[in-house]
């Protein structure tokens, strides 16, 4: 479902002379099948937003290849987005002075959803999320956990194979927290929808996820799964402390 | 390290000439913008040279201006755009009462006022440089603009300039507050705009006003921003008694000015985010 | 595309319908605002019958049938030339999530028909102009063509500015040189303007064309600068022509964000 083929990212940085080059991902490959749920962590700054943007297609790669639902990002932008959902944690993807309601008839009219089928999903989406209190509120009113509700609702109302969450969690609390995860878990469990989530809340990863990716300056330095991850620090306790030893380890890229 | 000051009007004095400092300082990180505005102004600032040609080549000698008085004219009232703050703007306040944080503001122990004026002298300054000569060189290499010999039409300029700003200043001080009163701004922003652009000379210099048009424009507060500055320059008008009316109005603006934070502090409208 | 756009567009009536106050209100705005334009033209022609030899009804045609272009490109599309917002936003990355070609959906946001204001006011000078000037069938066929090429130069050039800001993205206000600054220029007769900034809009960019060229037809005036008869003929020529270069401009301009980032 999704294919990143040795996959390379730099921008240069500064003017005239004090140009840099600053490599934000170098020889990134890796391989999500259909139906799967990846966990992506990282530092910040490790390069995981720029991977999301690549194989989102807002960034092209100036090096190898991406394959997303058998479509390259970079030449294929509109029959991609058709097929993939993407849910921004630290900005919606909503309209900010417009009532909820009216961004899900703006999204419909974006991605030529048939009525009937909207209209379905919309109120199946709105019961599981709890949306219908909040539906003609605008949306700059709305609280965190309001709003992420919305975007994932218009992430999802066009029924896309892929799901691709960038710190979704982040900012939510217990509650609201707890009933985002269990919501994916069953969409990619009874829908089979592919889900990769960036997160730093390690708890989403113990949760959801039954592989995970770890990326550090640019480069993937764990993939695997949950045991596997635990494994790796096999004295430590938790899972936090599990992670903060890859990403300080100074471990070598696969 | 330095003495401390020996009278708090020493003190005070220093604490407004350091925020006007920062105002400058802040707005030069938008230098860009700064050059934008610059060449968006000389763009205009031509287009209106060509048609004031015209007019003056079909009335010469029109509301006591030549040619290169008129074309001059064009040019200064470009070049006040910026400083000015003609289309509005310049002030931090305003977004500030939209948020809410003007309450933080209206708690200092320092006048919110003098604050805002000290600042917006810092702003004034940094776009006279970076907004203001630009557009006029230009205009002077272009079509030819009057450069006064008298040193006292400098100087008596200067203090226009200056009393210019302070009147943009107390007007666009009282439109920003209003927003405390007034739930949505865009219809007082729009309306001062309408107001300032077209009574200020912006639009055609004040003297072809025909009858009671150009009597009420006269009046005004917003022709101290640009038609009594620039008038000074071109030596059109008595000294004494365009610096007493640009004076005048500075001072019932700020006077208003004063109040209207009183009365904001007893009262705020909190709008929320 | 025109469907997409259109129930975009709809959507967001729907949207701000649900508080006219401030649609009114900022209609009205509009229509004051750009009465400022009008007050000039009156202002000057109370001081001199001609002014670079055309007479007050004549001046009011060109600014009418200009204005009218202006007001209706700027409301279907000039939203065009807030690309620097949305880019500092990160709302045009957004944007650039969904199956929908980026520049419909940058035309579309916040559609609203608070610009009808500056259309209406256009076409009041329009008509008054119209039925001063008693023109003859034979010329009048122009108006409704110059009108609708002028709308598309000028949503070329908005287009042109928005994608100027993908490189200027710190300096958007340049754009406003070309697109403001085409709307007011085109406001005067063209021979208002020195030469040289004459041929600089009709040659390079071709905003002689929204109203002044063909205008010289309608009014039967002579070309001041002396160029060949058939000019007042071209504006759909240059109108497709800039078009071409515009939307060259765009692509160009997306395919460097994408490729280098914001």
């Amino acid at each position: 479902m999704i294919e990143v083929d040795r996959v390379g990212r730099s921008f240069t940085v500064g003017r005239r002379r004090a140009r840099t080059t600053v490599h934000a991902v170098r020889d990134l490959s890796f391989t999500v099948e259909a139906g799967e749920f990846v966990g992506y962590l990282g530092p910040n700054g490790a390069g995981k937003s720029t991977t999301i943007k690549m194989l989102t297609g807002i960034l092209a790669p100036t090096s190898g290849r991406i394959q997303v639902a058998g479509l390259d990002p970079t030449r294929r932008r509109t029959a991609l987005a058709r097929r993939i959902g993407v849910v921004f944690g630290q900005r919606t993807t909503l309209w900010w002075d417009l009532p909820l309601r009216d961004s899900f008839t703006l999204v419909r009219h974006l991605y030529k959803v048939d009525r009937v089928v909207f209209h379905r999903r919309l109120e199946e989406l709105s019961d599981l999320l709890g949306l219908a209190e909040f539906m003609n509120t605008p949306v700059r009113q709305l609280s965190l956990g309001q709003r992420m509700r919305g975007d994932i609702t218009a992430a999802l109302l066009h029924d896309p194979a892929v799901l691709v969450l960038d710190e979704p969690t982040i900012g939510l609390d217990v509650v609201s927290k707890a009933a985002m995860r269990e919501f994916l878990r069953l969409l990619n469990a009874d829908r089979g929808t592919t889900v990769l989530l960036t997160t730093h809340d390690l708890g989403d990863i113990e949760k959801l996820c039954r592989r995970v990716m770890v990326i550090d300056h640019g480069s993937l330095t764990f993939d695997g799964t949950l045991d596997d991850l635990r494994a790796t620090a096999p004295g430590e306790d938790s899972i936090e402390d599990v992670v903060a030893r890859l990403y300080t380890g100074g471990s070598t890229p696969l | 390290m330095r003495k401390s000051p020996q009278h708090p009007q020493e003190a005070v004095f220093l604490l407004y000439a350091r925020i006007a400092g920062y105002g400058f300082r802040r707005h030069s990180a938008y230098r860009a913008a700064a050059l934008a505005g610059a060449f968006t102004n000389t763009v205009f600032g031509v287009l209106r040279a060509y048609i004031l040609i015209a007019l003056w080549e079909a009335r010469p000698g029109l509301g006591g201006y030549d040619i290169t008085d008129a074309v001059t004219f064009c040019f200064l009232s470009q070049a006040f755009i910026g400083p000015m703050q003609v289309f509005g703007g310049g002030l931090e306040l305003s977004g500030r009462v939209r948020t809410g944080n003007i309450a933080v503001d209206l708690l200092r122990p320092a006048s919110l006022q003098l604050w805002s004026l000290a600042d917006d002298l810092g702003r004034a300054a940094y776009l006279f440089l970076l907004r203001s000569l630009p557009p006029t060189a230009i205009g002077a290499a272009l079509f030819g603009i009057i450069v006064p010999a008298d040193p006292m039409t400098w100087i008596s300029f200067t203090a226009g300039f200056a009393l210019g700003v302070i009147v943009s200043f107390g007007w666009r001080y009282l439109v920003a507050l209003s927003a405390c009163w007034v739930v949505d701004d865009r219809g007082t922003q729009s309306l001062s705009l309408v107001m300032t652009f077209f009574f200020s000379g912006m639009v055609l210099p004040l003297h072809l006003f025909p009858g009671w048009l150009g009597a009420l424009a006269e009046v005004l507060p917003w022709s101290a921003m640009v038609q009594v500055p620039a008038d000074l320059y071109l030596g059109k008008r008595d000294v004494l008694d365009a610096l007493g009316f640009q004076a005048a109005w500075a001072a019932a603006l700020l006077a208003l000015g004063a109040l209207v934070t009183l009365a904001a502090r007893r009262k705020v409208v909190i709008q929320g985010g | 595309m025109i469907r997409t756009y259109l129930l975009l567009a709809w959507t967001w009536l729907r949207a701000s319908a649900q508080y006219p106050g401030p649609m009114i209100t900022m209609a009205i705005g509009s229509f004051t605002v750009n009465a400022l334009d009008v007050a000039a033209i009156w202002v000057i022609f109370e001081h001199t019958r001609s002014l670079a030899g055309f007479g007050l009804a004549e001046v009011m045609f060109l600014y009418g049938t200009a204005g009218l272009s202006f007001a209706l490109s700027d409301m279907l599309f000039g939203n065009v030339d807030r690309l620097s917002q949305h880019i500092k936003a990160g709302t045009f990355d957004t944007m650039l999530i969904r199956p929908v070609s980026a520049f419909v959906q940058m035309a579309v946001d916040r559609f609203g028909v608070h610009r009808l204001g500056r259309a209406a006011q256009a076409t009041v000078v329009l008509a008054i102009a119209l039925s001063r000037l008693d023109l003859p069938w034979s010329r009048v066929w122009m108006i409704p063509l110059m009108v609708l090429c002028g709308i598309v130069i000028f949503t070329a050039i908005f287009t042109l500015g928005g994608a100027l800001q993908f490189l200027l993205t710190d300096a958007p206000e340049v754009a406003n040189a070309f697109t403001y600054g085409g709307g007011t220029l085109t406001q005067y007769p063209l021979s208002v303007y020195g030469d040289e900034l004459v041929r600089g809009v009709t040659f390079v960019v071709p905003l002689a064309f929204v109203n002044w060229q063909p205008g010289l037809f309608v009014l039967d005036r002579p070309d001041p600068i002396g160029l060949p008869y058939w000019f007042r003929f071209a504006g759909p020529l240059a109108a497709l022509g800039l078009t071409a270069v515009a939307v060259l401009a765009w692509r160009a301009g997306i395919r460097r964000y994408r490729s280098t980032g914001s």
